[in-house]
């Protein structure tokens, strides 16, 4: 029985991950249950959207690198993200303009909406890939590690050593920072209550004089802001490609929906959900379990429930049995 | 008002041809064809969306998924037995487990209609269903560690029935309209954008399935070289009978050769084709196809005429993945291997949706129409963009930006595609040959 090496491996290689990648997910999702709040429509495109704020974040902290401009231990790219989040907000203001409030003012079935953002999906990966081109790019720089293995087995004199990335860390305050303020913008402020007034019943808030294109322009603005910087602590953390961005459409959904689509809270609750269910059934246990056994025993076999190619199917998963026994998410969403 | 709509349908598909043959003459008869045999795969894969978009409103964004299904169909049926993988400990075992694990699924999903009400009944299932997976994993693999130990160079895998390839079609069919019925139980009650997210996860994982069941079609080390069902080009070449034929005719042989091979396959996907569009437009003008269009205007008001709303969506959506599974298999034929990499949902589902979108939903001409217009448009997007940045770039010193914008030609494709639907949809929404 080792309890302390097998709680510090299961933290080095389950909690921390997890933890990062949920934060990534949760504001992601955060983005398309605003949308889904506020304009009634599931937006195809916001893991382009997500991609395009990180390119521009992206050839701006070279640009600033070249400069010769870092933000010391942190990296270059947090200095550069308000850039990017402009340029997103711009686009999606832009966007809405030419593209989906076209929809609103003929009062178009939300299906419409979702086969517009398609195109509009198609636009942005092809602006990302002619920008950008379709390669890996790793922008992380300053210091690699809060606490390295190495430090943190000699401190403590334990077997396993926990690593913790200064992205992982940073993903999470600025998760953090960026939750509390959305939460505070839309209870406290007078426009997030009226973003809330519109999303809840949006007669009775036209009747108050609640004028529809401003929530509209302002949902837009916070949800470039929240997809920026979802997409760039994802590349911070892992890596920028245009295609993984694509596909991370699919566990930020699952995420918004087992939240219950249009509820910021359950986004967040969604986003942990995934990541951790994601890893925790796509890690081989082997390790941990050994530990918890008697001396210099071993278990046979990885303990791996799936292999790691099939995480996808783990958020999807827990998307399907979701949306079969309660569909409108665990924290009460709304459905059109 | 028939006439005119019949008329502007002639009009739009000469000028479909007048493309396919421009681009013969322009560039060559060889790449027309080739263009021209995968335009006849798109247009069946809208047909297919269609039938479900179109004449029922299902919103399908898993098209990825099912055109997989109908490749793996194709290895299944025509590639060459694996001597010794259907041993009983090793593909006779995976059946056994693949068939233990459906029957802990089905075991779970009664017992959770029996126990309605019962204290446990969460509990109870949940442990039906994880004593199953284990038990499941415990037979699963080790027989497939068996299968893929067999040869792994080479096969590595359960092998296929060596048939003709010709019957994987219909196969590739059935087999992606039992994914249909299995996606179409458990999903097809939610709502438009809640399907839309299934069938594309549904899509993804089919395709993670592909890459890593490497005892199924051999994961990423790609199935390649399946039979054929029309002859060889060197065959051809060696045929005295046929160089002399050509020869006759002033052919060089070597071209005439593949231009033969092409054209068949182009007969044979014609036959198909033109077979489907009879069936569909024969359905679409039934009874039947009037219920379902009543369906799709007034939910409410067909099921309060006993219209069994629930039962005909699941029917069409089956139908309608069937014709995309079908589809998928005459691709793999075409391309003789099936590479799971290659499948990727902006390409298999979302240009589909394009065809569907710009050719006119709910009209199978448009749909048809729609297919070999946007095939070709993606195809010859990449060599239009590329001489339009020439022109543009033609001023420019030579220098970084030049070569990258001359690299980045390659991404017009998307662009476009993406401004083509945009643009349909906002001016033109019911498409360019609209339902009648």
């Amino acid at each position: 029985m080792d309890f302390l090496n097998a709680i510090i491996a299961l933290l080095n290689f389950v909690i921390v991950p997890a933890t990062a990648y949920g934060a990534q997910l949760a504001l992601g999702a955060l983005g398309v249950t605003l949308i889904y709040g506020i304009l009634r429509f599931s937006n195809f495109a916001h893991g382009d959207t997500m991609a395009f704020g990180t390119m521009i974040t992206i050839l701006a902290t070279w640009g600033l690198q070249s400069l010769g401009v870092t933000a010391g231990p942190l990296p270059t790219a947090l200095i550069a993200l308000p850039l990017g989040i402009a340029a997103t907000a711009a686009l999606a203001v832009g966007t809405d303009k030419l593209v989906y409030r076209f929809y609103r003012q003929t009062k178009a079935k939300p299906v419409i909406f979702v086969i517009a953002s398609i195109g509009v999906m198609f636009v942005m990966n092809g602006i990302v890939r002619f920008v950008i081109g379709v390669g890996d790019q790793n922008f992380a720089d300053g210091t690699r590690f809060l606490i390295s293995a190495r430090d943190f087995r000699e401190v403590t004199g334990l077997d396993e050593g926990l690593a913790i990335r200064t992205t992982q860390a940073i993903t999470v305050a600025v998760a953090i920072l960026a939750v509390v303020a959305l939460f505070w913008f839309l209870n406290k402020t007078r426009t997030g209550k009226s973003m809330r007034a519109f999303s809840d019943n949006e007669d009775l808030a036209l009747l108050s004089g609640i004028n529809p294109e401003r929530v509209v322009f302002i949902t837009w603005l916070i949800v470039a802001a929240l997809a920026t910087t979802a997409g760039v602590l994802y590349g911070l953390d892992k890596s920028f490609k245009p295609f993984t961005y694509f596909q991370l459409l699919l566990p930020i959904f699952a995420a918004a929906i087992v939240g219950g689509l249009g509820n910021p809270l359950g986004a967040i609750l969604g986003g942990f959900l995934i990541a951790y269910s994601e890893i925790a059934v796509t890690y081989a246990f082997r390790k941990v379990v050994g530990y918890l056994g008697p001396e210099g025993w071993s278990p046979e076999g990885m303990l791996q429930l799936l292999s790691t190619d099939y995480k996808f199917a783990v958020s999807f998963t827990i998307l399907l049995i979701v949306l079969l026994f309660k569909p409108t998410g665990i924290m009460k969403g709304k459905s059109v | 008002m028939n006439l005119t709509l019949d008329r502007k349908a002639a009009v739009l598909f000469a000028l479909v041809a007048v493309l396919y043959i421009g681009t013969g003459f322009v560039q060559s008869w060889n790449t027309a064809l080739s263009i021209l045999n995968m335009g006849l795969i798109s247009a069946i894969m809208a047909l297919g969306v269609n039938i479900q978009w179109g004449y029922a409103g299902l919103f399908n964004v898993g098209v990825m998924g099912f055109t997989a299904l109908g490749g793996l169909a194709a290895v299944l049926v025509a590639s060459d037995p694996v001597e010794g993988a259907w041993s009983a400990t090793g593909g006779w075992q995976i059946l056994l487990a693949l068939l233990m694990g459906g029957a802990t699924i089905a075991a779970a999903i009664t017992l959770w209609g029996k126990l309605q009400g019962h204290k446990l009944r969460g509990v109870i299932v949940a442990s039906v269903l994880i004593v199953g997976f284990f038990v499941f994993r415990a037979v699963f693999d080790p027989a497939v560690a068996t299968v893929e130990a067999i040869n792994p160079a080479l096969t590595g895998n359960i092998g296929g029935l060596g048939l003709p390839i010709i019957l994987a079609w219909p196969v590739g069919g059935v087999l992606a309209a039992g994914a249909a019925w299995i996606i179409g139980k458990t999903a097809l009650g939610l709502r438009s954008d809640y399907l839309a997210i299934a069938t594309l996860g549904v899509a993804e994982i089919i395709i993670y399935i592909l890459k890593n069941e490497d005892w199924l079609a051999r994961g990423v080390k790609n199935v390649i070289g399946l039979p054929r069902p029309v002859p060889y080009e060197v065959d051809l070449q060696a045929n005295a009978t046929f160089v002399d034929a050509m020869q006759n005719f002033g052919a060089d042989p070597v071209t005439a050769s593949s231009i033969t091979v092409k054209l068949s396959y182009a007969i044979l996907f014609s036959v198909v084709l033109i077979a489907l569009i009879w069936l569909t437009q024969r359905a679409l003008n039934s009874p039947w196809g009037r219920m379902i269009r009543a369906i799709r205007d007034n939910e409410t008001s067909a099921a309060a005429m006993g219209k069994n709303v629930t039962a005909r969506h699941l029917q069409i959506f089956i139908l309608g993945s069937a014709v995309c599974g079908l589809a998928g298999a005459m691709m793999t034929t075409l391309d003789s291997q099936l590479v799971p990499s290659t499948y990727q949902p902006l390409r298999f589902t979302f240009l589909i949706w394009v065809m569907v979108i710009v050719g006119g939903s709910g009209n199978n001409l448009g749909a048809v129409l729609g297919g070999f217009l946007i095939w070709w448009l993606w195809i010859q997007v990449e060599p239009l963009g590329l001489l339009l940045l020439q022109g543009i770039t033609a001023g420019m010193a030579e220098g970084w930006l030049k070569a990258h914008l001359m690299d980045a030609a390659a991404h017009m494709r998307l662009l476009t595609m993406g401004l083509i639907l945009l643009l349909v949809l906002r001016f033109s929404p019911r498409g360019l040959l609209p339902e009648r």
